[in-house]
């Protein structure tokens, strides 16, 4: 670390440690997009994380998680902070990460930040009619002011960009977002397609894409706020509905991330049944994935196959955790109740089924020519462009990039197991597809090692009855069903979170949009979106 | 008197229902002549029993619609098979999940789009009253605010039992109703439009 610490000084001289988890870099706001270059540039930093905005009470700014992917996953923080609260600005870093470009638009949507330089300052999540920016701490709640508007948004082409002029004072250049004579097609946000109630507004050259606008926020419930009034316990269940495919991997995280602050050692039998309730999760998760997608493409039938196999994880889940979604399974030190007697039966017989019946699956579609044509070469993402935003899980590794967070940073028992990181060099469709039906093998693999290894003992540590974190800041990351799933939590020592950030996989999976369709027919819009796989309330929160 | 009567489920496992009671009763005492009586019936019997849904799922619940829809629960036994992508199609609209502010407009849209009779189930604890997230800036608590609910099914999600629950309730409501000689629905979405006017362009 110290090493990193030199480094990091020959680049930016003014630099200011603070200790904390992992190291933490204080940069002035002034200096930020050069630091950031060379931090890309020289020291090998090429993941953008996560972009945290944050509200300080003396001013606005933002934290910034950098991985390393060339320095062994290597996580440092940036702490940029705004000059002034009332026109907080700092400079933009979308044209160095690109992934920055959805989630400085969130920021500046939530806190006003003005991102200098971003070429489409638009609001992400709320009407463009918006009054306020909901997570600054000084927010207004009054609902008179933002009444249920029952009129349409007016105004969505316009958007603009915020420069400096001589003076250092922001300036507004307004902009549009698609030219005047081009033909825009509006898909959803009520599409069955879209996986849920997102809209994208495509604009067409014939049938050809050249560029997909992204319209989120039709699912934002605004988690992130509510959980700055609750008590760490309470908030625990809302990680099981934002992305309800991913429900235990997003919950195993928060609770990680809560235990990690508190310095709590988790029971190892707590720590299997984690993994083993992850490993389901997934399974469950990437089966309805491929019913989904086949579903897209009309293939109805093979949509019954996975959904056949998928109750059978239901079951598994109804029996111990008492629901079939939304399980709220994993508590603070533990998991809330013991597995049922018959988990381990009915986990074999899932494992003892699922080679035949994935068989069954590539027979009945994945070599079918319909769904070759439409997913092989279809939706091309390299992995320089996987990297940069940051698009990691099966879409990740469908372009070669090693990705997997059970690897990179193991967690619960993912170190004593043996499985593959699942990598094609496809690069389309059909890789990101086929990444999953595989990682199917490779969680039975994982539950086969585990069901007979149980070990006995405590399901929950021992935790005092009123949590409260001490004051400081926490990242921790997993690999969800989608890919890598971030929770920030920023305390102040009290029994509220200060601020409690999702970084969510799904968030950047949508940011490619654009770039995997420009090119390709409109009809084949569905079936990328089919095999990214996103889920929207992961992305809108 | 067995209108309500639902093909499968005897009266008595339905849990009381005053609503539908007092439709029964009221119509009972107004009374119809045959023809009319006999062409209402004929009407909701075919209503009733294959009623469309429009696929409108925003969160959780959708998830489990699709195991509705899936062969372990087969909602094609009550008719309810064909989920309708187009609003102009579908006979109900089953809002399943939360609806946040910029929804609202997009929902009552698709709502006025689809064609009488028309019905709206409010699906899941976000849709009947904003469910954990009632509390949130923008989010609509209980899609009741700006649609006229038919049937409410709580829980986070609903079981798929659950759900085939709500829409016997529905079918049960349906089988009530009158077509001739007398509207007696139709005048309750209009008192409802009354009491929500959309001409302020905002509710609440």
């Amino acid at each position: 670390m110290s090493d990193l610490k030199e480094q990091i000084l020959k680049i930016y001289p003014d630099a200011v440690f603070e200790e904390g988890e992992c190291l933490q870099v204080n940069v002035a706001e002034k200096d930020w997009f050069a630091v950031a270059g060379s931090l890309k540039n020289e020291l090998g930093f090429d993941v953008l994380s996560a972009l945290v905005g944050m509200d300080w009470g003396e001013s606005l700014g933002v934290m910034y998680y950098l991985t390393s992917t060339s320095r062994q996953w290597t996580v440092i923080a940036v702490k940029v902070m705004a000059e002034s609260r009332d026109d907080a600005y700092i400079h933009s870093v979308s044209s160095l990460w690109k992934v920055a470009n959805f989630q400085e638009r969130e920021a500046y949507d939530m806190f006003g930040i003005k991102f200098i330089g971003h070429p489409d300052m638009r609001r992400f999540f709320l009407r463009n009619d918006w009054v306020g920016h909901p997570l600054r701490k000084d927010y207004d709640a009054d609902p008179a002011l933002n009444p249920i508007r029952m009129d349409d948004e007016t105004n969505e082409d316009e958007t603009r960009s915020f420069s400096l002029d001589a003076d250092g004072k922001v300036v507004e250049n307004p902009g549009k977002v698609f030219e005047e004579n081009e033909y825009v097609v509006n898909i959803g946000p009520q599409h069955p397609s879209t996986h849920g109630v997102m809209r994208f507004r495509a604009s067409l050259d014939g049938e050809t894409v050249k560029k997909v606008d992204v319209v989120s926020g039709y699912i934002h419930r605004g988690i992130e706020k509510l959980t700055e009034k609750m008590t760490y316990p309470q908030i625990l269940h809302f990680t099981d509905r934002m992305d309800y495919m991913s429900a235990h991997q997003n919950r195993h995280c928060l609770c990680m991330c809560i235990e990690k602050a508190l310095g709590l050692e988790v029971p190892r039998r707590a720590q299997v049944i984690r993994t083993m309730m992850d490993e389901l999760m997934r399974i469950s998760s990437h089966l309805l994935s491929f019913g989904c997608t086949a579903m897209d493409l009309g293939a109805t039938t093979a949509f019954f196959y996975g959904f056949r196999e998928r109750e059978m994880v239901l079951d598994i889940f109804e029996k111990t955790c008492g629901a079939r979604m939304s399980m709220n399974y994993n508590v603070i030190g533990g998991v809330i109740a013991d597995l049922h007697p018959d988990f381990q039966k009915d986990v074999k017989e899932l494992i003892r089924i699922m080679p035949e019946r994935l068989k069954e699956y590539h027979t009945v579609f994945s070599g079918n020519v319909i769904a070759k044509n439409r997913l092989v070469g279809v939706g091309h993402l390299s992995k320089e462009d996987a990297v940069n935003y940051a698009i990691t899980g099966p879409s990740g590794r469908g372009s070669n990039w090693s990705c997997d967070c059970r690897k990179k940073h193991p967690y619960a028992v993912y170190n004593e197991v043996e499985f593959d990181e699942i990598l094609l060099d496809g690069c389309d469709s059909y890789a990101r597809y086929m990444v999953r039906m595989k990682e199917i093998e490779q969680s039975c693999r994982i539950l086969e090692q585990l069901v007979d290894n149980i070990p006995e003992g405590d399901i929950r540590a021992q935790v005092p009855k009123i949590i409260k974190l001490p004051a400081g800041r926490w990242y921790q990351q997993v690999e969800a069903s989608r890919g890598t799933f971030g929770v920030y939590i920023e305390s102040t020592g009290d029994k509220n979170p200060y601020r409690v950030h999702f970084q969510s996989p799904c968030f950047n999976l949508v940011g490619v949009m654009d770039l995997t369709c420009s090119g390709y027919m409109i009809a084949d819009l569905i079936t990328i979106g089919a095999a990214l796989d996103f889920v929207i309330p992961d992305i809108d929160r | 008197m067995g209108i309500d009567r639902i093909k499968s489920m005897p009266r008595e496992e339905f849990k009381n229902n005053d609503y539908i009671d007092r439709l029964v009763e009221e119509l009972n005492a107004t009374g119809a002549n045959v023809m009319v009586g006999k062409f209402d019936e004929l009407i909701n019997w075919g209503v009733a029993n294959s009623l469309w849904p429009l696929c409108f799922g925003t969160s959780c619940c959708a998830i489990e619609f699709m195991s509705l829809g899936a062969a372990r629960y087969d909602m094609a036994r009550f008719g309810f098979e064909v989920a309708r992508n187009s609003p102009r199609q579908a006979d109900y609209i089953m809002v399943q999940g939360t609806i946040v502010h910029r929804m609202a407009p997009v929902v009552r849209r698709l709502y006025e789009q689809l064609a009488e009779p028309k019905y709206v189930i409010a699906c899941g604890g976000c849709a009947v009253s904003g469910g954990p997230f009632k509390n949130s800036y923008c989010v609509v608590p209980g899609v009741d605010q700006i649609l006229p609910v038919d049937v409410f099914i709580p829980g986070c999600p609903p079981r798929p039992e659950a759900m085939f629950y709500g829409l016997m309730q529905l079918q049960r409501k349906i089988k009530v109703q009158k077509f001739f000689g007398g509207v007696n629905r139709k005048e309750k979405i209009e008192e409802f439009f009354a009491e929500h006017p959309e001409e302020k362009g905002q509710i609440g």
